[in-house]
């Protein structure tokens, strides 16, 4: 891939404003983030802002093709990306701009089918692009549209669907307690998605002791869905090899290489924990790969090469893309203020990370959570999830009562489940429905009186 | 309708011995279990709880390091290049970072080239500090001693993120660094602390060179307990001459793939 350097003015003469290269025209149209700010290169005014927005909407898709925001030669994310372009399809849409690809994806005349098309000419630049053209409502609209579905034992993302993560994460980890947090959970009819604990120790010990807990609870209850265990790639790699039950592998990943790198993972590894896992997987497939981001990881490492974080993010979807993941999520107001704000922040983030994951075609859901330290409140992310719930996208994850005492952060509760279900007419998995029904949980399209209860696991 | 009426319920439980059993699983985790519900929502008790811990919470990340208990356990006082609590959040560099003043002071008060220099820091939360390191840090430097390793000269930072270890044991030449920091806070508990850790201190070494042993309170690792582990785990860093990833790869134990 060549990389020209390029100068780009904008086209609208009432707007003076000079951009010197693509990233920065990318990282001034962003809307406000606190990440971008700390990282130098925000919009320093409104005007600047929109002025950027208007040179990005003339863009065309073929100049950001040309202009990756890291070198092909530097960065291994960068190669997978463009090395994955499907070219006839890529010619064909090169002469688009980025307005005209907006006007595209809102369009009432696309749809599933018509996105699907032209997914596999697109790179992560193209698709943070737009996103920046993009407002609310149109992120909300344009997700709608996308159905993406994956399956490992359950299949999730289909249109009238809505799964959860089912996180029972305990600061000792102790397994009892876990187990506990499980049979809670299932009442709530939440864990179709998968059920899924962050180890506090990062050890094959622990991995396995966990995997095999979880394992035996869906063995003994039949249970439709998929474990998994959080741990660092190399060790859940470990465990496997040495027996353990694994339904997915899990990895963060970050979008740039040096990111990764902070990480601990680079893409021989994770082609490595890939081939693993399509072999020593305990599920069925043919989707055994499971992805966390989130905007900001990056710059935190110091690894985010003067790119904005929502640039960033979308190129983390490129690369989990590369693994035909069966759930991907962004782990939105994770982290802390310096990157995201306050509850407007976290809603706008949330909103472009889904978007961007399933126009990159993946199995796309999201983490809505707040941290103590962040001006951000439950009501935040409820709003969240009733916009993303709108939006279609394919699963949340869930905690007891939003508290998670072991990452220290609150998320969805087990509770927003039944009030989603409810008020989008949605249903969990079929599989897992059906499950829900034989055990009394679900009846006529929604949970049962006996839900909540978690003695029927008992 | 509440949710014991259990109109679809295909076999009637004893409830009296469901409410024990739901009390003792409860009582047993710190996470919220057995909150019931009110329809597909929270009941209010639950609801009004969770908003009051969040209202707690908050208030830990702004509170400081008392400045007797830095006294009492004989730590030298450093700071970061941050200046107060709301340029802690906003600026994470410069709480990796230290002030001029306090190069000067860690070179005039320290003993260089430790075996492990110990960093103590306010991090995300005060109140983990006060409450685990007056228990963990007697534990850690008299077991390393036992061990017959160079502690040096203790230090505590304020306003730190746990990459100013990386700056402390590099001026000092320090074999490896620690530093027991506050994590953010949670709703149950602002008394969580995590011990980061890594061998030769550089600025801007890697994340995946470290390692962290974190959830440090007493519903998790016990402080005393946490000293001990942190003790033997710090002796086969020295040992190894590695930590984070690269300790792993060492322990890993490859069976060929077949
Ligand atoms: C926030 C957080 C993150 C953020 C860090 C960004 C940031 N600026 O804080 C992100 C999302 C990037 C992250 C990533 C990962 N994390 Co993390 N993280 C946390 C969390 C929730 C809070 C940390 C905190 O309060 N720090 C205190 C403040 C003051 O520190 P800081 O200087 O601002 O930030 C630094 C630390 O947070 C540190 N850090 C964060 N995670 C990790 C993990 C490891 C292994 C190390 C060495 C350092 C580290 O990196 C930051 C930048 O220097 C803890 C859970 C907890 N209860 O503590 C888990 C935790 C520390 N993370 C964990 C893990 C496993 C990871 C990952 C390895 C996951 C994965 N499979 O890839 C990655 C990669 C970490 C890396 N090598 O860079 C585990 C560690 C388990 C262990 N004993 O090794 C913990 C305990 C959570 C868990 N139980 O799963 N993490």
């Amino acid at each position: 891939m060549p990389v020209k350097p390029m100068a780009i003015e904008t086209t609208d003469s009432s707007v003076k404003s000079r951009f010197d290269s693509v990233v920065e025209v990318l990282a001034t149209a962003n809307e406000p983030k606190t990440g971008d700010e700390l990282a130098g290169i925000a919009a320093e005014s409104d005007a600047k802002r929109v002025a950027a927005k208007r040179v990005l909407a003339g863009m065309r898709l073929e100049t950001l093709r040309e202009n990756p925001v890291v070198p092909y030669e530097e960065d291994e994310v960068t190669r997978v990306i463009q090395d994955g372009v499907r070219e006839p399809i890529y010619d064909e849409l090169k002469d688009w701009t980025v307005a005209d690809l907006r006007e595209f994806l809102v369009d009432s005349a696309t749809g599933e089918r018509e996105i699907a098309a032209i997914r596999p000419g697109l790179t992560s630049e193209m698709i943070a692009a737009v996103t920046k053209l993009m407002s609310n409502l149109d992120l909300v609209l344009a997700t709608s549209k996308m159905e993406v579905t994956a399956r490992c034992n359950t299949t999730v993302g289909e249109s009238g669907t809505l799964s959860f993560r089912l996180q029972p994460n305990d600061p000792a980890d102790d397994v009892e307690n876990m187990v506990s947090a499980i049979r809670e959970g299932l009442a709530y009819g939440v864990g179709d998605a998968v059920i899924g604990v962050n180890p506090v120790a990062d050890s094959v010990e622990t991995t396995t002791r966990i995997l095999e807990a979880t394992h035996e609870f869906i063995d003994d209850w039949d249970v439709p869905t998929q474990n998994c265990c959080l741990a660092h790639v190399t060790t859940q790699m470990d465990a496997m090899r040495q027996g353990a039950p694994a339904d997915l592998v899990f990895q963060s990943l970050a979008g740039t290489e040096a990111g990764n790198d902070e990480f601990g993972v680079d893409v021989d590894l994770l082609d490595e924990a890939y081939d693993l896992a399509r072999r020593r997987c305990t599920s069925s497939g043919p989707n055994v790969m499971y992805f966390e981001t989130g905007q900001g990881a990056e710059l935190s490492g110091d690894a985010h090469h003067g790119v904005d974080q929502l640039t960033l993010e979308a190129r983390c979807y490129g690369l989990a893309k590369q693994y035909d993941p069966f759930l991907v999520n962004t782990v939105v107001g994770f982290i802390g203020p310096e990157y995201l704000y306050d509850g407007q922040q976290v809603i706008r983030a949330g909103l472009e990370d889904v978007f961007m994951g399933q126009l990159h075609g993946l199995s796309m859901g999201i983490d809505a959570c707040y941290t103590n330290h962040i001006q951000a409140d439950q009501n935040d992310i409820e709003n969240l999830a009733v916009l993303l719930a709108a939006a279609g996208t394919n699963y949340f994850i869930t905690v007891p009562m939003g508290d998670d005492v072991m990452l220290n952060y609150q998320s969805n509760s087990y509770h927003d489940a039944g009030a989603l279900w409810e008020l989008f007419d949605l249903e969990p998995a079929p599989a897992f429905r059906d499950w829900l029904a034989e055990m009394g949980l679900w009846h006529n399209g929604r949970l049962t009186d006996r839900a909540g209860d978690p003695t029927i696991f008992a | 309708m509440t949710p014991d009426s259990n109109a679809n319920a295909t076999d009637p439980t004893d409830d009296r011995t469901d409410a024990e059993t739901l009390r003792r699983v409860a009582d047993r985790t710190p996470t919220r279990l057995d909150v019931g519900r009110a329809g597909p929502r929270p009941p209010t008790d639950a609801l009004l709880e969770f908003r009051e811990d969040h209202g707690l919470a908050r208030d830990a990340v702004f509170s400081r390091v008392d400045d007797s208990l830095v006294d009492d356990l004989d730590l030298v006082t450093l700071r970061t290049r941050v200046a107060d609590a709301d340029q802690y959040l906003a600026r994470p560099d410069l709480g990796r970072e230290l002030a001029e003043e306090s190069i000067t002071r860690l070179h005039e008060e320290c003993s260089e080239t430790p075996g492990v220099q110990i960093v103590v820091s306010d991090g995300l939360s005060s109140t983990a500090v006060e409450t685990s390191v007056p228990e963990l840090l007697p534990v850690l430097k008299d077991g390393l001693a036992e061990r017959d390793i160079d502690v040096g000269t203790p230090v505590f930072v304020e306003f730190g993120r746990v990459d100013v270890m990386d700056v402390i044991g590099e001026e000092l030449a320090a074999d490896c660094c620690v530093i027991l920091i506050g994590e953010r806070p949670g709703l149950r508990t602002a008394e969580s602390l995590s011990a980061y850790f890594v061998y030769g201190p550089e600025r801007g070494g890697p994340t995946a060179e470290k390692s962290v042993v974190s959830n440090i309170h007493d519903s998790g690792l016990p402080p005393v307990e946490a000293g001990a582990e942190l003790v033997d785990l710090l002796a086969n860093v020295l040992e190894q001459e590695a930590s984070g990833i690269d300790l792993r790869e060492d322990d890993r134990e490859f069976e060929t793939e077949s």
